[in-house]
């Protein structure tokens, strides 16, 4: 029981990691542009089939074809926003970006099965399969490259934010948008470049979520966003560390719940969201709650 | 005459920066009593404070008798404290006239009507309130505050901003209110003039405290005031 | 009575006796059905708009009272073991339970800013789901069948075209009614700056959440009345996750916020979806996943494309129309002509 108990946390915390890294990028998403991109959950599954059509017909490796796969997803990004959310405006605004980001999920939801089909696809390598055994359970070595994968790029990210211009700029935009303009920042390209950021971050989200998921498929994407929105509402809409605190907490929380109750577990996830809202509106380490936009 | 607003020892703090410090404020019933003070002294948060927008750290706030410290602004507003915003808010999907009938206790179409003409604007009562020009919305902002008939009101800079005829309009409609149904009026203002000219007493805040108050040529003269401003010319 | 009214008036005597007769005219049960679909689909999507579209909180939960209604008469006609004409009188109950379920939901969730609202809604709604998956009382992934209706076949959708009429009409005309009351312009200040209505003593939770349990009540109900006519519940079917986005699009096309925004969106799409899925057996249509594109390509077009909704454009047309030729009046007043304060993101 309690190498259980040990495997499950570990599980979580690794996971977490993982999760971290696609709720980062959706939470910066937000506190740049200030929108909901419901089309994160397709987008981190479409870079879990990149990674496997790189691994599959090219046999790269899977890290390796991340040096595709996450400029190609950033292009991707910079694309969407300019062709869909660029010119999203008005009173209605939320609305509209949740119907074009639902709208840009559906259509690429809709390509990937058209592509690939709707069976279920696994990216392999030897680190996925091969294991290390310790505290009494195997743990997959994919699990700890990906964790220590995804702590460096969140500590990438945070350098970007905080050590470079551009990373005031994004700053500076998410606290005031008409103040950074009024000081020269170009927030369109601050918007652009952030969305495509956020995007490719999914790329390695969905390359880690195609290897430890024991599958995946183009519906994957519901079960993905709705943990993802959890996730950055409990850590504070627009807070990095507070992602990836919420990640690995609620992904530790599922995981023990999943001992006792594989059903339960995700219901636990959502109940868990609903709870520390009752508590702290703000989530974790969200910003004082602003009630007028 | 006693106080009917009065604040005593309020302390208020953003994170690292202390916006107001023990600060202490009576406001007479009846009077029009002028605030004023450098950049950041802690104008708009004391107006927060009282009308519930932000949280005392520690002190209270009194309307007459009645503690209000930390009251939601709905409860502050239901009391009879009244107020504007520095800048000015007003609801622009709404018409002029359906602004006028947010309020809660507003008194039917009619009394809403008479505030617009007071004001002057009740020709545009059909009109987009997001359309209005700067000027206009002050007017609407003033208006609407008063239609729920409040004891206290509360006005942040209510002369920013404004062409000179503007403001010499909303003083005489401030002077004559007081002057018809003894309200009582709390102004912020940095236009000098337009405090001296209109306020029996000038508190004058500075660094989140008042450091003096009086009647504005005294207040004119005060070293203090003086060089709590800090070299900017606080022309006669 | 002025003559704008008049026609305001006469334009409504015709529209409520086309909506009358129609299943006399169009009685196929296949044409009925278009009607019954239609109309459900209107109710709620007016309902969502008394909240959502007045308040501006977009709830993307709404399946939640539509299926709790729906599975409440479910459960209820099977514990009880009910049948008959009889069962119809579960219906408000199915709305009392979907009420009851929008207090605590938006004592939590009305409590937020606006984007953690959406949230939790989609959160709340996938609980929902879940449980309907896994309770032990809700038929798991079977679902509930509604109990039989000895009624002849040919006449099936009328008695159901006449209810959903009947529940759109009285959605709607609680629409117009909040809407000119103080309570829908409270709400319509809570959209526009709702701290500023808060310090003008409105009771913001208060009247939020009144409006958020309207529209559970009525969507509840229809929930029921819904699954009455399609005889079953499965939770796939009545926590649709595309049924909470249809309903944003169809209010959306029409016009949120407005009145008969959601009434002509629902009437543009739920017809066309339904009218859809009927051809989809038709060569490359009957790919599943191409009618997935189709759909999210729509999604797109509307929303780029008539961004307003068609009720204000329209509107605006028929003022440029109307002003064509003439001059512009210039408003007069008070001198200054700045720029309006505060341009939104």
């Amino acid at each position: 029981m309690a190498a259980e108990i040990y495997r499950a946390i570990a599980d979580g915390i690794l996971i977490g990691g993982v999760y971290a890294l696609m709720a980062v990028g959706l939470t910066l998403i937000f506190g740049v542009l200030d929108i909901i991109n419901i089309a994160q959950g397709v987008l981190v599954v479409l870079g879990a089939y990149l990674s496997y059509s790189l691994s599959a017909r090219l046999h790269l490796d899977l890290f390796v074809g991340l040096l595709v796969t996450v400029p190609a997803m950033f292009i991707i990004g910079v694309v969407i926003h300019y062709a869909f959310i660029r010119r999203l405006r008005g009173q209605e605004r939320t609305a509209m970006t949740l119907l074009v980001t639902y709208a840009v999920a559906l259509i690429i939801e809709g390509i990937l099965y058209e592509i690939y089909g709707p069976n279920y696809k696994e990216l392999n390598a030897t680190y996925v399969t091969n294991s290390i055994h310790i505290l009494g359970f195997y743990l997959p070595y994919i699990y700890l490259y990906g964790f220590a994968l995804a702590v460096v790029l969140v500590a990438a990210l945070y350098a970007l934010l905080y050590r470079t211009r551009f990373g005031r700029s994004v700053r500076a935009t998410m606290q005031d948008e008409t103040a950074a303009r009024l000081i020269g920042i170009d927030v369109n390209k601050v918007a652009a470049i952030t969305f495509g950021v956020g995007v490719a971050v999914t790329a390695t989200g969905g390359m880690m979520f195609g290897a430890t998921n024991g599958g995946f498929n183009p519906n994957s994407g519901y079960d993905l966003i709705s943990r993802l929105l959890a996730i950055i509402i409990l850590g504070g809409m627009g807070s990095i560390g507070g992602a990836l605190a919420a990640s690995i907490f609620m992904l530790t929380v599922e995981s023990l719940v999943t001992i006792w109750s594989p059903q339960w577990a995700i219901i636990v996830f959502y109940a868990a969201l609903v709870i520390v809202l009752v508590v702290r509106p703000t989530g974790f380490f969200g910003r004082a709650p602003v009630r007028a936009q | 005459m006693s106080a009917l607003l009065r604040t005593a020892g309020i302390t208020k703090s953003f994170g690292g920066v202390r916006a107001l410090d023990d600060c202490t404020l009576e406001v007479e019933e009846g009077s029009i009593t002028g605030l004023i003070g450098p950049n950041g002294s802690g104008k708009t948060t004391l107006f927060n404070v009282i009308t519930g927008y932000a949280k005392a750290d520690a002190g209270a706030v009194y309307l007459g008798e009645r503690m209000i410290t930390n009251s939601s602004p709905d409860k502050v507003f239901n009391a009879g404290i009244g107020r504007t915003f520095q800048l000015t808010r007003i609801f622009p999907a709404l018409t002029v006239l359906e602004n006028m009938l947010v309020p809660s206790k507003t008194k039917g179409k009619q009394s809403a009507m008479e505030q617009l003409e007071f004001v002057g604007i009740a020709g545009h009562h059909d009109q987009l309130a997001g359309t209005l020009s700067y000027g206009q919305r002050k007017l609407l902002e003033l208006a609407y505050v008063l239609v729920a008939d409040p004891e206290v009101i509360l006005l942040d800079e209510p002369a920013g901003g404004v062409n000179p005829t503007l403001v010499g309009q909303i003083a005489a409609r401030i002077t004559e209110l007081n002057r018809t149904t003894r309200k009582t009026f709390l102004i912020v203002e940095h236009n000098m003039e337009f405090v001296m000219g209109l306020c029996a007493k000038v508190a004058v805040l500075d660094a989140g405290t008042v450091v003096a108050s009086g009647p504005p040529d005294i207040i004119r003269t005060d070293p203090r005031v003086l060089d709590a401003y800090l070299g900017v010319d606080v022309d006669a | 009575m002025n003559r704008s009214t008049t026609l305001k008036l006469a334009g409504l005597a015709v529209v409520a006796a086309i909506a009358v007769a129609f299943p006399y005219v169009y009685s196929s049960p296949v044409n009925t059905n278009y009607g019954v679909y239609g109309l459900i689909f209107v109710t709620v999507a007016s309902a969502w708009n008394i909240f959502s579209g007045f308040s501006g909180y977009i709830s993307l939960g709404q399946a939640v009272f539509f299926g709790s209604g729906a599975y409440t008469v479910g459960i209820a006609a099977r514990d009880w073991h009910m049948n008959g004409d009889g069962i119809f009188l579960l219906l408000p109950l199915g709305a009392v339970v979907a009420t009851a379920i929008a207090v605590p939901f938006g004592l939590i969730a009305l409590r937020v800013r606006r984007h953690t609202f959406i949230v939790i809604t989609i959160a709340v709604f996938f609980i929902f789901q879940l449980m309907a998956y896994d309770f032990w009382f809700t038929g798991g992934t079977i679902g509930l069948p509604a109990p039989f209706l000895p009624w002849q076949a040919a006449t099936f959708n009328n008695p159901f075209y006449f209810m959903a009429l009947g529940t759109a009409a009285v959605t709607i005309a609680l629409a117009w009614l909040i809407r000119r009351s103080k309570f829908g312009l409270q709400l319509r200040a809570i959209k526009d700056d709702e701290d500023r209505a808060l310090g003008l003593g409105v009771r913001t939770m208060r009247v939020k959440l009144s409006a958020f349990m309207l529209s559970a009540f009525i969507t509840g109900f229809i929930g029921g009345v819904w699954f009455l006519y399609i005889t079953q519940v499965l939770p796939s079917s009545g926590y649709d996750p595309l049924f909470d986005l249809t309903i944003v699009l169809m209010a959306f096309l029409g016009g949120v916020g407005t009145i008969a925004g959601p009434v002509i969106g629902a009437l543009i799409i739920e017809p066309g979806r339904l009218w859809l899925t009927t051809r989809s057996n038709i060569g490359w249509l009957a790919n599943g996943y191409v009618s997935e594109i189709l759909l999210g390509a729509l999604f797109l077009v509307i929303v780029l494309f008539v961004p307003r909704g068609i009720v204000p454009t329209g509107r605006e047309w028929i003022k440029k129309l109307r002003s064509r030729g003439r001059p512009a009046v210039s408003p007069t007043g008070t001198a200054e002509r700045a720029t309006p304060a505060g341009s939104r993101r």
